[in-house]
């Protein structure tokens, strides 16, 4: 048996120098990084950097990695994508201070989701590329090109925000750590979500303005409350992981597949008819619209129908609008109806402009309060008192449709008794239209 | 009771259902999106529908991650969708640019409801038909289906896949709070594509190409053979960022070429012409019903009258517009905003007259205005 020598990549980086300042962090954080892929030998064609914007987000161009740069902030949301869609993606986004700003939305909510990947943020306290601007981790008092007079705002805790969140690894550290390597590694081996918040110094603003230094560094974070060193560490489900064993079970389950209605009766109808039933939200109407079309459909008619509410859920009106017809018809809007349905107050208020339009052929179904409305259709108050059974408000809407059914017959209602007794609440359903029926029989 | 062996079989669906089972017969296998209404529906379904296939859909928890993590999955090799209302598409305008200049396949469904702002939320509108067009920085070509019912709404979407994996690029479905939610009966469609087109795809070497100016590379995915990049900023053949001017002007004249010099292969009208006519009716999406009806009424009453429905709003169809247009002196313009398409029409026209039929009150234009038009 001959021994295989697996020799492991020996850099990630390509030959190519660093486009930074002299003395600027960020090229050591780089070698860091490449130290840590070393270390962990993974296939650079499965290490996906995504980078942000700004002078963090040049970094991919010096890796042999796959990589993504995109847009100002969102380099956490094309991660999540690109590690969802393929688990076995290494992923690690690299951004500045400034992406843990206009993205700090995207942080928390990856951090909540412990989607598994690993953001290294090259946090220099200010906007380098763009002229030394103050970011969210500007410190209290810090001078920048925008904060002349002393920076006025508190500087955000990148570590503390990610970590009460839910996130698996977090790290507060500077470009100067020794063991900066070993903490990449860890955090792209721990299952989840992993931030290392990385402090190091722009030279060409923030060092500049602030006599800001290596050794002022690590006293300055204490002295404003953030402590480095491994701030969280917990076991988690990693999310695409995590996603996958949720929904295993679905897998191969049929997808919405049509649900044929069967043809069992015959219609009268020989050419196309509206309603309108005009009602209140909660009270059933689109449900109650949409049986009287599956009896239409039942008996060989064509359907459609369109719905108004406001946006609230349960208050206000609700207003439908059924065409039935013995040919294919094209979407339109019912401007003068054939029947009209007024069941609420909030219906009576929305039915004003087809009881405008409607003439002497048409025929309007009420409830006794708008016994006297002024219209030109014919009028047949329907008092839902003098039914045998008290009628429960999410009955109405089907009550008076079959009322309505049952004066001008478009179709057999034993096929609106087929639909209701079909679907969900057929008791309820089947006893409205027998209701709505014997009113007017 | 007769029983009907003859008759077809039919469904009662919304155009919801048919652009959720488009895009998972077409292949989608990534969906993420943000609750919006009215198009909602289409996240729920997703969110509910996709797994049955290995997919994954996932809430983000606004419209721009949503639409950062279908790039990321696209990268991936999953063919992803996303959908909105007009509020979201102002919200995805960044990541519109970073679709194009990235060259990511995406299909994006934009439920329109009314008015700027939030609007009005339940209520239909045609607003949106310039904004997606110019809805990014650079002004660079989109496509643009527009379905005008629910039949249309399922094979548009397939469409709007197989245009988004062809040209590597955002397709659009343009629909609306009416279109995805009122409720048709159609015929049971059993001639559903099995999973589409297949994704051009290769496995090693340079992401991008542009030579000839028109030709498109096929895609490279994230863990498939070497290394890769992607970039949305100006970039080489590689994706390594550049200014050389030569490569600059290369890709950018690429991502107008790659769609404007296949125009015959994206774009669709649905024409009812009447060589007699002196006026054609041209509409799109929603109001191509009462358009389609009006008309019909019209020819009952003896009226000569020619119909066109726009199916690709953009790239606009001009060649089969022209032609249309031929011995043609008016043209009926209707549409749920005060005259956006209509300008774009008007331009066509040359000369022509063009009178619009615009509502922007959260009704339907009706058949009576249609015709009251064309009369």
């Amino acid at each position: 048996m001959s021994a295989i020598t697996i020799t492991p990549i020996a850099t990630f980086r390509t030959d190519d120098p660093y486009p930074f300042c002299p003395g600027c962090g960020h090229g050591p954080i780089l070698d860091r990084l490449n130290e840590a892929l070393i270390k962990l030998d993974l296939d650079p064609a499965k290490v996906v950097i995504v980078s942000d914007i700004g002078c963090s987000g040049l970094s991919d161009q010096y890796f042999v990695t796959s990589a993504f740069h995109g847009l100002h902030g969102r380099s956490t949301t094309y991660a999540t994508g690109i590690k969802l869609a393929n688990p076995d993606l290494e992923v690690v986004v690299i951004m500045g201070d400034g992406g843990t700003g206009i993205g700090g939305t995207h942080l928390v909510s990856a951090a909540r989701r412990n989607i598994g990947i690993t953001v290294i943020v090259m946090n220099n306290l200010n906007f380098g590329m763009t002229g030394g601007q103050h970011s969210t981790t500007t410190p209290e008092g810090g001078i920048t090109s925008t904060t002349p007079l002393g920076n006025l705002e508190h500087p955000l805790d990148i570590c503390a925000t990610v970590g009460v969140n839910g996130a698996a690894y977090v790290y507060r550290g500077s470009s100067f750590d020794s063991d900066l390597a070993g903490r990449f590694a860890a955090a792209m081996e721990k299952p989840g979500f992993a931030l290392l918040d990385v402090w190091d110094l722009c030279t060409a603003y923030y060092v500049r303005s602030n006599k800001f230094t290596r050794a002022g560094m690590e006293d300055s974070m204490r002295s404003w409350g953030m402590e480095p060193g491994l701030l969280y560490e917990r076991e988690t489900t990693e999310y695409a992981a995590g996603y996958r064993e949720a929904h295993e079970a679905v897998v191969g389950s049929p997808v919405m597949s049509a649900r044929p209605i069967p043809v069992d009766f015959e219609a009268t109808l020989d050419r196309p008819m509206s309603l309108v039933v005009a009602g209140s939200a909660g009270g059933k109407i689109r449900s109650a619209s949409r049986l009287v079309a599956l009896g239409a459909i039942r008996s060989g008619l064509w359907a459609a129908q369109r719905d108004d509410y406001p946006v609230t859920v349960k208050s206000g009106h609700s207003v439908s609008e059924l065409w039935l017809a013995p040919a294919e018809m094209p979407l339109t809007a019912v401007s003068r109806p054939d029947v009209l349905a007024i069941i609420s107050v909030d219906g009576y208020g929305k039915a004003q402009p087809y009881l405008a339009a409607m003439t002497a052929d048409d025929l309007v179904l009420t409830i006794p309060e708008y016994a006297s409305l002024d219209t030109a259709a014919r009028v047949v108050v329907i008092d839902p008192k003098s039914a045998e059974k008290r009628i429960p408000k999410t009955s109405m809407g089907l009550v008076y449709l079959s009322a309505a059914l049952a004066i001008t017959n478009p179709y057999p209602l034993d096929a609106l008794r087929e639909a209701a007794g079909a679907g969900s609440f057929a008791e309820v359903n089947m006893e409205a239209v027998e209701t709505g029926v014997a009113l007017v029989g | 009771m007769t029983a009907n062996t003859e008759a077809p079989s039919r469904e009662y669906i919304d155009g919801t259902t048919a652009i959720v089972r488009g895009a998972i017969d077409a292949g989608c296998t990534f969906f993420a999106g943000y609750p919006i209404t009215p198009a909602s529906g289409i996240l729920m379904a997703m969110m509910r529908e996709i797994p049955k296939v290995g997919g994954i859909a996932i809430q983000g928890e606004d419209e721009i991650a949503s639409i950062g993590m279908c790039l990321g999955a696209a990268m991936s090799g999953s063919k992803a969708m996303t959908a909105t209302s007009g509020p979201g598409i102002s919200l995805y305008s960044e990541s519109i640019g970073l679709a194009i200049m990235g060259e990511v396949p995406l299909v994006i469904v934009d439920v329109q409801r009314l008015g700027p702002a939030t609007g009005g939320a339940t209520t239909v509108a045609q607003g949106d038909v310039q904004f997606i067009r110019w809805g990014t920085a650079g002004g660079y070509p989109i496509i643009v289906l527009a379905p005008s019912s629910v039949p249309e709404s399922y094979s548009f979407t397939v469409k709007a896949f197989e245009l988004a994996e062809r040209f590597r690029c955002p397709v659009f479905v343009l629909t609306d709070k009416e279109l995805a939610m009122t409720l048709s009966a159609v015929d049971v469609d059993d001639s559903t594509v099995a999973h589409g087109t297949e994704r051009p795809e290769k496995h090693e070497g340079l992401p991008y190409s542009w030579e000839p100016a028109d030709a498109v590379e096929p895609m490279r995915r994230y863990g498939d053979g070497d290394a890769f990049r992607f970039t949305g900023s100006t970039h080489d053949e590689g994706a390594y960022i550049t200014k050389n001017a030569a490569k600059v002007g290369a890709l950018n004249e690429h991502l107008i070429a790659k769609i404007e010099a296949h125009r015959d292969e994206i774009e669709m009208v649905d024409t009812d012409l009447d060589p007699k006519a002196d006026t054609i009716v041209v509409s799109y999406g929603v109001t191509a019903g009462a358009a389609r009806a009006a008309v019909a009424r019209l020819r009952t009453e003896g009226v000569v009258v020619s119909n066109l429905v726009v199916q690709s709003l953009w790239p606009i169809p001009e060649t089969a517009l022209l032609d249309a247009f031929d011995g043609v002196q008016r043209i009926v313009v209707p549409e749920l905003n005060m005259g956006l398409y209509g300008r774009e029409i008007e331009r066509i026209a040359a000369g022509r007259e063009v009178v619009g039929v615009n509502r922007i009150d959260g009704g339907l234009i009706t058949i009576d205005e249609i015709m009251e038009a064309v009369r």
